[in-house]
């Protein structure tokens, strides 16, 4: 057994995400044990020798995502996975890879926080954490798999976005996806897109500007690359002082993800044009929104809604849209209120935000619990 | 050697950021010529990470060299991702002592034990320099700095020796008052397979030296040069007698399996039983 | 044979709950029906109540949690009261009655089987009672071949231990 082979497999949600990387071309992970992403770290442990990659288990979580950099310039596609506690420690080394354009995946699989909390039990309580977690002026891409097919399906896209807009990509997954096993059909190898970072031509010099996206060197290849957190023009020289070169980079790093937010931006809509009641969901919770709408829809109220696949950047168009047609919208989360106020905010008054949130004990919000909300309309 | 030592050749043309007198022009020197001597022309067989602090600046960006300048303390976990992926370069890291056993430390310790096959040169000037002179990991017992007003009430760690115990190919300590010494300790550690570990005892004239009373760089040196001791020596001494003294020299030289010879083993045996 | 069966898998963490329902998911997956295996557990690896929850259906599985099962196996006491409120009134209740001396009040329709004494009897381990309660359920609700359960037992459990673990599993399909 090599990459996986075209086919209908019952894995688990982690089994699923470490099999999508490796298919995706990954070859490095570094990670540190973390119920409920474990089983990513020893899924790749014994995957990737296989394949002619590396994984290894480092002695922390700064540690592990500090490999994977030194291993993105080494030329790898490389991954770490984590929960919410190692993601916190992650941040320093999030902000590094933005900062220096180093494609890389972080998985963040949550369980019910804040600090240790439930660590057994699911949660979607980093989803502020993902978008601003690290210091400084920085956007993110944030992909949010809703079964397993997508951990293994949008683990390949969150690759292909690291490598194409050479930042750092997260996928934000959670205990329930992450620990469930489904059917997940894997088609046809070469049927599926993968997309490496470009490379710099040989008289090629400055890999962190003139361009909205630059080439990026590997180590070792003579290109005397200078990378570096720090402030730095397009040459990877130190700039600690000049205001201008710092707003150039860091104008520059935050708008090759803000002007292509439509193409980042995947998800899923039904009936958004005509409905009353809109929903917005995103992970383990829109598992309940099919239930709840045609349950809805049986008692004549016209539902519409909007799955999330990406979290950040956030697709404002299509919640403008949403809120344009719905009188309400109902933002589900395991957490106490993070997307409802992006949906909020975006809406700007056109339709009336209703959350409804659940944390601890992993337990998902029931189609029933959404449908009451649907049927009431109330906070 | 035939072709004459020109520092310029391997460095940016672009101004370097240390104080006067700083032991760093002597290290940066040193490592030059010692890569000079082993017949390297450039530094293209090289890699360097550094963290944060005025000696992570040796390599970044002055070398005209592949470097990489992580977050602080965080140099050798990068180097370790680069050293697995291309175990064909020499991957130094540069480093004061804050950033290597201060907040970097617990990475220092595991790649030692796990003999990942880096080179990790630590310039100790026994305080933080650059944020302006507090206590340090490494400062001496007593030693009034920023942070300790009233003297550093803190025991100093003894870096080369733990290196030693985790488990370092190559340990070996000297001063930037052993500017000759220290070149061929820099020649045969770049020689040499495994965890490899430098530490140099620096002069940081500005926020060191002139706060704990040293009238002048010279000043300094000589203490460096009169404090230190050669290891035999030290490990005589009693205790007392030794407390303010620098020991100098190698203190291991082994050969142990290192990581990447065992992590390549690995993956081939791993894609043969998976055909 | 109805459209889609929730099955609740019950009893204490080492009792291999988790790996009955991933084998009945994955058989069920290899029939070409559709199946979302789902688990629960403390932050112990041993000695607290766990449980795995197994949708099959041959549509699209939209909410994997049960919230009324169809069948329930139960295999100790404390499993069985804490479980069988979530038990359909004309669902399914698999008690390993080895271990469950005080069946709970339920209108649903029981069935009783000692597990535990058979696999410490008939291969020498207590552990294999969950392939027992597994070959029992499946005989009852018939909706997965005999050929898929046992390839997914081939695929799941480690080489050394499948003959035993397919023993195991016809043993419980004939009590």
């Amino acid at each position: 057994m090599k990459t996986v082979k075209q086919g209908t497999y019952f894995w688990q949600g982690n089994e699923a995400c470490a099999e999508g990387a490796i298919t995706a071309g990954c070859r490095f992970f570094a990670g540190y044990p973390i119920t409920p992403a474990s089983e990513i770290a020893e899924h790749m442990a014994k995957r990737l020798p296989q394949v002619g990659g590396i994984a290894t288990q480092m002695e922390d979580e700064m540690a592990s995502i500090g490999a994977v950099v030194g291993a993105s310039w080494a030329g790898a596609k490389a991954m770490t996975a984590t929960s919410g506690p190692g993601f916190s420690l992650m941040q320093e080394f999030i902000g590094y890879a933005f900062m220096t354009e180093t494609p890389c995946v972080i998985v963040d699989v949550q369980r019910a926080g804040p600090s240790t909390g439930q660590a057994t039990k699911s949660g979607q309580g980093d989803v502020m954490q993902s978008r601003w977690g690290t210091h400084g002026d920085y956007s993110a891409i944030v992909i949010s798999p809703n079964s397993v097919q997508e951990m293994f399906t949008l683990t390949i896209r969150a690759f292909n976005l690291a490598e194409k807009y050479r930042t750092p990509v997260i996928v934000l997954a959670d205990g329930t996806i992450a620990h469930m096993r489904e059917q997940t059909i894997v088609p046809p190898i070469e049927s599926i897109e993968t997309i490496n970072r470009r490379k710099p031509k040989t008289e090629e010099k400055a890999f962190f500007g003139l361009e909205e996206i630059p080439p990026m060197p590997t180590v070792g290849e003579g290109f005397n690359v200078a990378v570096t957190g720090s402030t730095h023009n397009e040459h990877g020289i130190r700039f600690t002082a000049d205001p201008t070169v710092h707003r150039r980079l860091v104008g520059r790093l935050n708008n090759k993800i803000k002007n292509h937010v439509d193409e980042i931006a995947d998800f899923e809509s039904y009936n958004i044009d005509e409905c009353q009641i809109g929903i917005v969901s995103y992970g383990c919770t829109s598992r309940a929104i099919h239930e709840a709408v045609e349950n809805a829809e049986k008692r004549g109220i016209k539902t519409g809604y909007i799955r999330l696949k990406t979290l950040w950047p956030f697709p404002e168009s299509i919640i403008k849209k949403l809120a344009e047609s719905a009188e309400k919208i109902i933002v589900p989360e395991m957490n106490l209120r993070q997307m409802f106020y992006e949906v909020e905010r975006t809406a700007n008054g056109l339709a009336k935000i209703i959350p409804l949130n659940k944390i601890g004990g992993g337990e998902l919000i029931t189609p029933e619990e959404l449908l009451v909300k649907v049927e009431d309309g109330e906070e | 050697m035939t072709e004459t030592f020109s520092i310029r050749k391997y460095l940016r043309d672009l101004k370097l950021p240390f104080c006067p007198g700083c032991g760093i022009f002597t290290v940066m020197n040193t490592f030059l010529r010692a890569v000079h001597e082993l017949g390297h022309k450039d530094l293209s067989k090289f890699v360097f990470c550094s963290g944060i602090g005025c000696s992570s600046w040796i390599p970044s960006p002055y070398f005209i060299a592949d470097s990489i300048h992580t977050p602080h303390g965080r140099s050798i976990p990068v180097a370790t991702g680069i050293k697995l992926l291309r175990p064909d370069l020499n991957t130094v890291v540069f480093g004061g002592d804050g950033d290597i056993v201060g907040i970097g430390l617990s990475h220092f310790i595991h790649a030692a034990r796990r003999n990942l096959d880096v080179l990790v040169i630590m310039v100790n000037n026994m305080v933080y320099g650059m944020t302006g002179g507090q206590v340090a990991p490494t400062t001496p017992f007593g030693t009034r700095t920023t942070t300790t007003p009233y003297g550093s009430f803190e025991q100093p760690l003894d870096v080369a020796r733990l290196a030693v115990t985790a488990g370092a190919c190559y340990s070996a300590r000297w001063t930037t008052a052993h500017p000759d010494e220290l070149k061929d300790s820099i020649k045969t550690a770049i020689k040499t397979q495994g965890f490899r570990f430098i530490e140099v005892v620096s002069q940081c004239p500005t926020a060191y030296g002139r706060r704990v009373g040293f009238k002048d760089v010279g000043e300094m040196l000589k203490w460096l040069k009169q404090d230190s001791v050669p290891i035999q020596q030290a490990e005589q001494m009693s205790e007392e007698e030794s407390a303010n003294k620098i020991a100098v020299g190698v203190f291991v030289q082994r050969k142990r399996l290192t990581l990447t010879e065992t992590i390549y083993k690995i993956i081939e045996e791993a894609q043969r039983s998976a055909k | 044979m109805p459209n889609k069966v929730e099955i609740r898998i019950s009893g204490l963490g080492g009792q291999g709950v988790v790996l009955a329902g991933q084998i009945l998911g994955r058989a069920a997956v290899y029939d070409g029906k559709n199946a979302a295996q789902t688990q629960s557990y403390g932050a112990e690896a041993r000695g607290t109540t766990a449980k795995s929850e197994v949708i099959i259906s041959d549509g699209e599985i939209s909410f994997p949690a049960i919230r009324k099962c169809d069948a329930l196996i139960v295999m100790n006491q404390e499993a069985a009261e804490k479980n069988v409120k979530d038990l359909k009134e004309d669902g399914m209740l698999l008690i390993d009655s080895s271990n469950v001396k005080k069946i709970p009040k339920t209108s649903a329709k029981i069935f009783k089987i000692p597990a535990t004494e058979t696999a410490e009897i008939s291969f020498g381990q207590k552990v294999y009672a969950n392939m027992i309660m597994l070959g029992a359920l499946t005989k009852i609700i018939n909706i997965i071949s005999e050929e898929s359960m046992e390839k997914a037992i081939r695929d799941t459990v480690p080489g050394k231990s499948v003959a035993v673990n397919i023993q195991a599993y016809k043993r419980g399909k004939s009590l």
